[in-house]
């Protein structure tokens, strides 16, 4: 324990690079100033496809239809999340622990599972795949990401505050605006946050649920097959990691915040 | 207002029931409805001739699960599973060793950033970023030419089964396709298990004379296996239900996943499709009942 054991070091370290060098190359690929070919090493840099991608009315289509998806699933998501949370906290009551299960099951069972039995309840009630399909799909695996969120900080929210300020003449209104949620706050922005991004990233429940529409990571899966424009691709590969990572990196100092201080006020 | 907020606070149950409602409304009727209507489909007649479903009782589609051709989807899939989750836990495990008992502070959250943001960096970008890295005269091809290592690539891709005519159109590249992405998916649970190991436990081993590798398989594994159960349930369930993977990198040769989106697409099988989708439901109802006894759940 005491000294650094080099071999296991070595390991980890060898591991954590693994995760990242491909995400590298691509961001690099990204600035190929070679049309079309991923021979390496490269031939040169440029900006051009930066500014080819921003021309592309096709991709503004597709990354407008993935913010407002997401923005409407995570809203929904958060109400239904935090009241899950709200509830699976306190008592004991029949049925717990089959809800907790019916909760995983979006993320626990494949996501071709969950696209495919949608997409059979949609046609069955003839409802055409569009936005609100979409957001449907997303917003069920999104809850419980609020809610993991929500209730682990609700559990280290001692009981004594409810008593202490109901003791002090606040109704349970007053409490829960005045008390819980300025402590839920920063709990549930992340769980938010981390919804939106997984949101945002999301394919393969998607492709079953878009219907003719196209979200960014359905957009970009069309590339592989015929892309219009090669290079395009790596820049909006570049640009939705570039997106989403200061948003993970936000909801980890969030969370990692609010569990070092629980307490602190 | 006061007194209805009070009665919210006295009727614990009539409040219960009111948080409740919104939620189970979703799940029972949106989530669990959609998944019945799709179970129940799979027990359907579809008519190859008006190409349609028609509502009788069969279990043909079942049968046809184990036509040779459809198992040997089933089983293709599965041996892919296993051989991600095994791989995953090996690279995982000494990531996740180190990150709980051997870092210090600082780096300790440098490797929980570094774990976390690959595993929520977007799927399609890193699954694409394969297919640019495994071409040929890509990095990977360049990386072996540049070591003088094209014999070993050949001898291993002439392997059958993991080998084929590229590193792109291998089951090898498969795998070190889905390895990479489900691997972060195995490193957190693990480093949860080993964080709750406490660290003199493992002195203690090492003071009464047990060697490193005994104390790592007598004291340290046991304790942390929850976690890597936990893990594998990721690392399994995602694999069974992958389709684009497949499609993306490796040989011909559909997986369970590929089999669900041919049949519900182009030919409008939903009752096939639906019999395929009950192989990983029930695959994994399996080994979620046989993780919550080797007590993963606690280790989530």
């Amino acid at each position: 324990m005491r000294s650094k054991p080099t071999l296991l070091r070595v390991a980890a370290y060898a591991g954590l690079a693994f995760l990242h060098l491909p995400l590298l190359f691509i961001a690099l690929y990204a600035f190929n100033s070679a049309d079309s070919n991923y021979s390496f090493p490269m031939e040169g840099l440029t900006l051009r496809w930066f500014a080819r991608a921003l021309e592309r009315t096709d991709i503004h289509e597709a990354i407008y239809l993935s913010l407002a998806v997401a923005a409407m699933a995570t809203v929904i998501a958060m109400v239904l999340g935090t009241l899950t949370a709200a509830a699976l906290n306190r008592d004991r009551f029949f049925g717990k622990d089959a809800f907790t299960t019916m909760l995983i099951l979006p993320i626990a069972l494949p996501g071709i599972v969950t696209g495919i039995a949608l997409l059979s309840a949609f046609r069955l009630m003839e409802v055409n795949p569009g936005f609100w399909t979409i957001v449907v799909g997303h917003a069920t695996f999104c809850v419980v990401i609020v809610h993991n969120n929500v209730v682990a900080r609700l559990r280290r929210l001692p009981d004594r505050l409810w008593e202490a300020s109901m003791d002090l003449g606040a109704d349970t209104l007053t409490t829960l605006r005045h008390i819980i949620l300025p402590q839920l706050g920063t709990a549930l922005l992340a769980g938010g946050i981390l919804a939106f991004a997984l949101s945002v990233d999301e394919l393969i429940v998607t492709t079953f649920t878009a219907g003719t529409d196209k979200t960014l990571p359905i957009w970009l899966m069309g590339q592989l097959g015929r892309p219009r424009e090669a290079a395009i691709t790596n820049v909006v590969a570049l640009a939705i990691m570039v997106i989403t990572m200061p948003l993970i990196l936000l909801a980890w100092r969030l969370t990692r915040d609010g569990d070092a201080s629980p307490n602190a006020r | 207002m006061r007194a209805l907020s009070n009665l919210f606070y006295q009727r614990r149950t009539l409040t219960l029931l009111l948080m409740l409602t919104p939620p189970l409304l979703w799940f029972g009727v949106v989530y669990l409805g959609s998944l019945l209507t799709l179970l129940s489909q799979s027990v359907f007649v579809f008519d190859d001739m008006s190409m349609s479903v028609v509502a009788e009782f069969t279990t043909d589609n079942f049968a046809n699960l184990l036509v040779p051709a459809n198992l040997d989807i089933v089983l293709r899939t599965l041996a892919m599973a296993v051989a991600v989750t095994l791989a995953t836990a090996l690279i995982g495990f000494p990531m996740a060793w180190y990150m709980a008992h051997h870092a210090s502070p600082a780096e300790k959250g440098f490797f929980y950033v570094g774990v976390m943001l690959p595993m929520w960096a977007s799927y399609i970008v890193k699954a694409y970023a394969w297919t640019v890295l495994l071409a040929q005269g890509g990095v990977i091809y360049w990386v072996i030419n540049a070591l003088g290592l094209q014999g070993v690539l050949q001898a291993v891709l002439a392997i059958p089964v993991i080998g084929g005519d590229t590193l792109a159109t291998s089951n090898l590249g498969r795998f070190l396709v889905f390895t990479y992405i489900w691997l972060p998916f195995m490193v957190l649970p693990i480093q949860a298990a080993i964080e709750r190991v406490p660290a003199n436990l493992l002195l203690a081993s090492g003071d009464l004379g047990a060697r490193p590798f005994q104390t790592f398989r007598t004291v340290l594994w046991p304790l942390a296996f929850p976690g890597v159960v936990a893990g594998s349930i990721f690392t399994f369930s995602l694999t069974l239900g992958d389709y684009i993977i497949p499609q993306l990198v490796g040989p011909s040769g559909l997986y369970i996943g590929n089999m669900v989106y041919t049949m519900q697409g182009t030919i409008g099988n939903i009752p096939m499709a639906a019999a395929f989708t009950c192989v990983p439901i029930v695959l994994i109802t399996l080994y979620l009942a046989m993780a919550r006894r080797l007590g993963a759940f606690n280790a989530l």
